[in-house]
């Protein structure tokens, strides 16, 4: 009773024996209007979708994902579209889970509570925040839950044993794993057979919560890590819609092609 | 209240969170940075009361830097405007030419300590990015600098010396090309490569850590000053006055901490920041011209940003201070109201380059040339026995091309 959605969300691709597919899209990248439509047409594939909050200075962030947030921001993409964007896509699809992420400045500009009241409002499901690690996130995360929103805790390869248990105490339903050490969209330099051995052993530590993979993760790297519960592809995405406006083609289509050859692949 | 404490160094003044005043600094890292941060604050907590350490910092500070630099009374200068007298201590006798030596040497010994064979940094002036580079081949380390390419063309004379000391430069074309832009691009490399590659942030500013260790560096400065003040007038005078210019803040911070103790009456610390181009609505002096606190580069601090909390461009004449925030410590001492921030325009600081240069055989870079600006503005109001102390923390030769477009041939 009373499960969030994204839990659902991991139940249902669990009885379909698959991992869940977590696609990234900059709000905003490259309007508001078509980052809405990408978000649409992306969700018939995608079973979970992170919605970026840009930030003009990005420090864990690689090219692509930069490239999307600066063409964002120079079309004029505010916070509040970034959350009107989200009830709009509520609207359309209320049970596919929208988890906003970005960097701290811009919630602390708004005001914590009046962000979290705003997620909640939007029908927002979760949050990543990108630089506010363990612990000092956890009167943040805390706040969240009261909201039911699900703040979801990063956990990287330097993550330290010891660091890993209070990470996850304190986790909700659902916990990031960083693949490597990089920002997002560098190459998979990480054989994915290492990735998904200490993968394991954080899953080991408690198998109730749902742990993604995220970064490096592309069409090739995707199949080889399907054993997770759930994988993140941003940065491959975000490339896509660059391509295609460069070459003046359909972004919503390409882009939709690319997640659902992504889907297949770990169908 | 925020206030400050007696008897500690300001860079040990935070919380257990690593918040200066309860709301400057700490640490907003990724995830990935958390172990490297967390080995480096042990390491140098370890390192600063490792008596082998420090004697080997002393040894370097002395036999390699240069310490002490001179303290010197700017004659012509002083009598030319009249009022107080008008004295600098000339940092950019240090190896190098400014004060970035402190702070690269330091992290290169720390690198070193750590086993790590590789140090990367950022450079907005070139200063920080060619000490490094220095440091980094004086101790056998691998270097990579990371600039805005805004910067590489108006700081030609450091990279080529960055260059000439064997580090790679890595030119940074995101946003404004400029240092912010460098700090997260080194920021951003040192994600990926955290696990065999050291950090040094060229300034105080940054995640906790790495203000502390540039503070801890730069003090050198104010500890050379007190011994010179105190052989030249015999005891700290009653009225001085120490100004210097803040971009980042590390060469103010390690002008000033021997004295945030000293009543302000008797020794006021005045930080000049840049205010742009007198015509320009750019700026960066989020001190002076009041901005809002705001998360940057791992920290809290005052910073120039917009409504939404996106980073706002600035401008200024001087690469070294063109930066949109400041460090946390220099944000604690102005709500503390213990120092005193102000700002130049480039062209106060052209200007007052112009008088310094034509009095005196000093070379002061554009950076600190927004110092002398306020001492020359503020010099003919004070008394006779006010001894105004101006931080000439870097050498113009840097600044060759500006100086010959501004200025004409020089």
């Amino acid at each position: 009773m009373n499960k969030s959605l994204i839990s659902q969300t991991f139940s249902k691709t669990k009885n379909e024996n698959r991992p869940a597919l977590l696609t990234y899209t900059v709000a905003g990248d490259n309007t508001k209007k078509k980052s809405l439509e990408i978000l649409k047409s992306i969700s018939n594939y995608a079973d979970i979708c992170e919605l970026g909050f840009p930030h003009n200075t990005p420090i864990a962030d690689g090219g692509q994902i930069q490239t999307s947030a600066h063409r964002a921001i120079k079309n004029g993409i505010k916070i509040s579209d970034v959350f009107s964007i989200v009830s709009q896509f509520k609207k359309f699809k209320k049970d596919k889970p929208i988890i906003l992420m970005g960097y701290y400045n811009i919630i602390y500009q708004y005001n914590e509570n009046k962000f979290i009241n705003k997620c909640k409002k939007s029908k927002v499901d979760g949050l990543i925040v990108v630089d506010l690690p363990h612990p000092e996130n956890k009167k943040f995360a805390l706040k969240c839950k009261k909201k039911k929103i699900n703040f979801i805790q990063l956990v990287s390869p330097t993550t330290s044993k010891e660091r890993l248990k209070h990470i996850i105490k304190d986790s909700h339903d659902m916990i990031y794993y960083i693949s490597m050490l990089s920002t997002t969209g560098g190459k998979l330099k990480v054989a994915p057979r290492k990735i998904l051995k200490e993968y394991n052993k954080i899953k080991l530590l408690d198998k109730t919560k749902n742990i993604v993979i995220g970064f490096g993760i592309t069409e090739k790297t995707i199949k080889s890590l399907k054993k997770a519960d759930g994988l993140v592809v941003g940065s491959a995405i975000c490339r896509e819609i660059t391509k295609s406006i460069n070459r003046r083609q359909n972004v919503v289509t390409n882009v939709t092609n690319i997640v659902r050859k992504l889907k297949n692949k770990i169908k | 209240m925020m206030k400050l404490k007696k008897n500690i160094p300001l860079i040990d003044q935070h919380d257990n969170q690593g918040f200066w005043g309860g709301k400057f600094g700490g640490s907003f890292i990724p995830e990935t940075l958390k172990k490297p941060v967390e080995d480096l604050t042990k390491k140098f907590q370890k390192l600063r009361k490792n008596k082998k350490f420090l004697k080997q910092k002393d040894y370097y500070f002395k036999n390699y830097i240069g310490s002490p630099t001179s303290f010197v009374k700017l004659e012509n200068l002083s009598n030319h405007l009249g009022g107080g007298q008008i004295w600098a201590k000339v940092v950019s006798e240090a190896n190098g030419g400014a004060h970035k030596i402190y702070n690269a040497t330091v992290h290169a010994l720390i690198c070193k300590a750590m086993g790590k064979k590789y140090i990367v940094g950022d450079t907005g002036a070139g200063y920080a990015g060619k000490m490094l580079s220095m440091a980094a081949k004086k101790f056998g380390l691998k270097c990579k600098i990371f600039m805005g390419a805004k910067d590489m063309k108006r700081q030609k004379p450091n990279c080529e010396a960055i260059r000439k000391y064997g580090a790679e430069i890595i030119p940074v074309y995101s946003g404004s090309q400029t240092l912010v832009d460098a700090v997260s691009e080194c920021m951003r490399y040192w994600v990926s490569n955290c696990d065999n590659t050291h950090m040094a942030v060229g300034s105080t500013v940054g995640p906790n850590i790495f203000v502390k260790i540039c503070g801890w560096s730069t003090a050198q400065i104010s500890k050379e000053l007190k011994v010179q003040l105190k052989s030249k007038f015999k005891k700290i005078p009653n009225k001085v006055k120490l100004i210097n210019c803040v971009g980042g803040g590390s060469s103010a911070y390690g002008f000033w901490s021997e004295f945030i103790d000293y009543n302000k009456k008797q020794i006021e610390l005045i930080g000049v920041e840049a205010g742009g181009p007198k015509n320009s609505k750019l700026h960066a002096a989020p001190l002076s011209k009041g901005a809002k606190l705001g998360i940057l580069h791992g920290a809290a601090a005052y910073c120039c940003q917009d409504n939404e909390g996106q980073i706002k461009e600035t401008e200024s004449i001087s690469a070294g201070l063109d930066y949109p925030s400041v460090s946390p410590i220099h944000c604690f001492l102005k709500d503390t109201k213990r120092a005193r921030y102000t700002y130049a325009t480039d062209e106060d600081a052209l200007n007052a380059y112009q008088m310094v240069t034509k009095f005196e055989k000093l070379n002061p870079s554009l950076e600190p040339s927004h110092a002398f600006a306020e001492a020359i503005k503020i010099a003919p109001k004070l008394s006779k026995d006010t001894i105004i102390i101006v931080n000439s923390c870097g050498d113009a030769k840097k600044d060759r091309d500006i100086l010959r477009e501004r200025l004409g041939k020089k």
